[in-house]
């Protein structure tokens, strides 16, 4: 479970180019909860996602997750409990490692890493098992090394690495923006595959309107740092592309008067 | 012992992503150390202990300086190696070199056996090399060495896996200095003598090394570029000796070694840039023609 409580974070405060990127912003996931974030550029989309990653610490709320209030808690500390997969497919992955250091390291999310050996021969199974997931053929190729894979192959492996260890919730920014549209297809249902599986309570960025529509069980829809608009169950799965369009512009509109 | 060197500034500019200056300093430090321990009758082992130890703190403060102070990698080195100027002539007791007269070395007892000094100091150093890379290659693999790579390869993927990249920096900056102090040690009990100016360059120095075995005997996996890194520096020195024999002056060794590495950094980027030079060349003619035949 995820719970925001009125967090605001503004950047260059003070300056000509202040922002206000989340204003008040309250939000309660509950477990398994698979809410999809849409809104315009700079409505704080990522931000909100950032902040529940520990990237930013908010300048007023509480970020609480499963009853722990990780606000002030560092990026790298409340990793083990988040899995993340970012926009451009080059971050999400160690290019220069092969595909099963870098799932190595993700196995060890959130634990202290020793002296130990990095890679176990007897994870090997476990990396071939979870590979074999992605239907990607990747499952035979552990040291190849993660620069000479595709972009929606890094895409896909990030994926795996966020959730290998099951994470208390996922946040997906936009991370099939980059790739072309039968990967992005292909990521996509992959996720919804995991999360359905892992029961894994997920928070997903994207611009893509009927994405939106068909994925998760809430959508949010974010205007200048706020929730201007929520739907759930029924009324989401009823919604038509046409009408969250229409209410894109009206929200646009009534920001503009 | 310039391998040594080497291999320290391959973790820290390869591995880590950092070019640290601050070897400049500590491997004097590790040098200063070594003579003065040697100097008072200690144990030319535990003389090496020490330097490696001093080289480290030498590390462990660049690392502190960059990443608690946020202080940009470069200046962090910097500041560290103009430090150690002053704390270096401290260790020798306020005199700019000391020079080791009949203390016992670690080539001592390869002396007594009869060896040439040459041969004592290719083997001390040789088995020295080997035994670095054997415990860098483990320790690159290990979860802790495996969290290090993937800072310098991501630091973006890293913090999302959970790695506190400021404690892998810090560490993998201390270890890399510890390295250069230990070739310091090495170096002292070789030539005799530590002198506060022996680490002018070596930061270049081992660049050159660095890059000419990477590209001579190539970096497909951890082991052949520790390999090829130790290499690398035989055959700088190799071609140092071929320069000087063909009658460069001694005094400009910096200069020529300085043109190597900007050539040898080049390269990728020269490459390039000459295969869309020829591209441009063939769409030129290509165009001509076709305007030729209209």
């Amino acid at each position: 479970m995820l719970a925001l409580s009125r967090v605001n974070k503004t950047f260059n405060a003070g300056t000509v180019n202040e922002q206000h990127a989340l204003r008040d912003l309250s939000l309660l996931l509950e477990d398994g909860d698979f809410v999809v974030v849409v809104g315009g550029n700079g409505s704080g989309k990522s931000t909100l996602l950032n902040t529940i990653a520990g990237v930013y610490t908010p300048d007023s709320g509480q970020v609480v997750l499963d009853g722990r209030d990780v606000t002030w808690i560092a990026e790298h500390a409340r990793a083990r409990s988040i899995g993340r997969v970012f926009q451009d497919p080059m971050r999400g992955t160690a290019t220069d490692m092969t595909i099963e250091e870098n799932l190595a390291l993700a196995l060890r999310r959130g634990t202290r890493r020793t002296l130990a050996a990095g890679t176990k021969r007897s994870e090997r199974a476990t990396f071939r098992e979870a590979l074999a997931r992605l239907d990607l053929g990747l499952e035979d190729r552990l040291t190849t090394k993660v620069g000479l894979l595709s972009g929606g192959q890094r895409q896909a492996l990030t994926l795996l690495m966020a959730t290998l260890v099951k994470p208390q919730i996922l946040l997906l920014d936009e991370h099939t923006a980059a790739l072309d549209p039968k990967t992005a297809k292909k990521v996509l249902d992959l996720s919804a595959a995991l999360i359905e599986e892992d029961y894994l309570t997920t928070l997903m960025v994207t611009h893509n309107m009927s994405d939106a529509i068909r994925f998760g069980n809430r959508l949010v829809m974010m205007q200048e740092g706020r929730i201007v608009f929520e739907a759930s169950g029924t009324v989401k799965s009823a919604l038509t592309v046409g009408e969250l369009v229409d209410k894109f512009i009206s929200v646009g509109s009534e920001v503009l008067v | 012992m310039w391998a040594i060197v080497t291999m320290g500034i391959y973790l820290s500019y390869r591995v880590l992503d950092v070019a640290d200056l601050s070897v400049e300093g500590s491997i004097v430090t590790g040098a200063a150390v070594a003579a003065v321990l040697l100097v008072d009758g200690a144990n030319p082992y535990l003389a090496l202990a020490a330097a490696t130890l001093a080289g480290a703190v030498a590390g462990l403060v660049t690392g502190i300086l960059h990443t608690k102070l946020k202080i940009p990698a470069l200046l962090a080195g910097i500041l560290t190696m103009i430090a150690l100027y002053s704390v270096n002539i401290r260790i020798m007791g306020g005199t700019s070199n000391v020079s080791l007269l009949r203390t016992d070395t670690l080539l001592t007892p390869l002396l007594d056996a009869g060896m040439s000094k040459n041969n004592a100091a290719i083997l001390a150093g040789g088995v020295a090399v080997i035994a670095v890379i054997a415990v860098i290659c483990w320790f690159l693999q290990t979860e802790f060495g495996c969290a290090l790579r993937a800072t310098g390869n991501n630091p973006f993927m890293s913090k999302a896996q959970g790695i506190n990249i400021d404690t892998a920096r810090i560490a993998g900056l201390a270890l890399s200095n510890a390295l250069v102090g230990l070739a310091g040690g090495l170096l002292v009990q070789y030539q005799g003598f530590a002198d506060v100016q022996m680490g002018v360059g070596a930061i270049v120095i081992g660049l050159a090394s660095l890059i000419i075995g990477e590209v001579i005997f190539g970096r497909s996996s951890l082991l052949r570029s520790m390999i090829a890194v130790a290499l690398g520096a035989i055959v700088y020195r190799v071609i140092i000796a071929m320069v000087l024999e063909a009658g460069m002056a001694a005094t400009d060794l910096k200069l020529f070694t300085a043109v190597t590495v900007a050539v040898a950094l080049y390269l990728p980027t020269g490459r390039k840039q000459l295969a869309q030079l020829r591209r441009r060349i063939v769409a030129k003619r290509a165009n001509a023609a076709g305007e030729g035949d209209a």
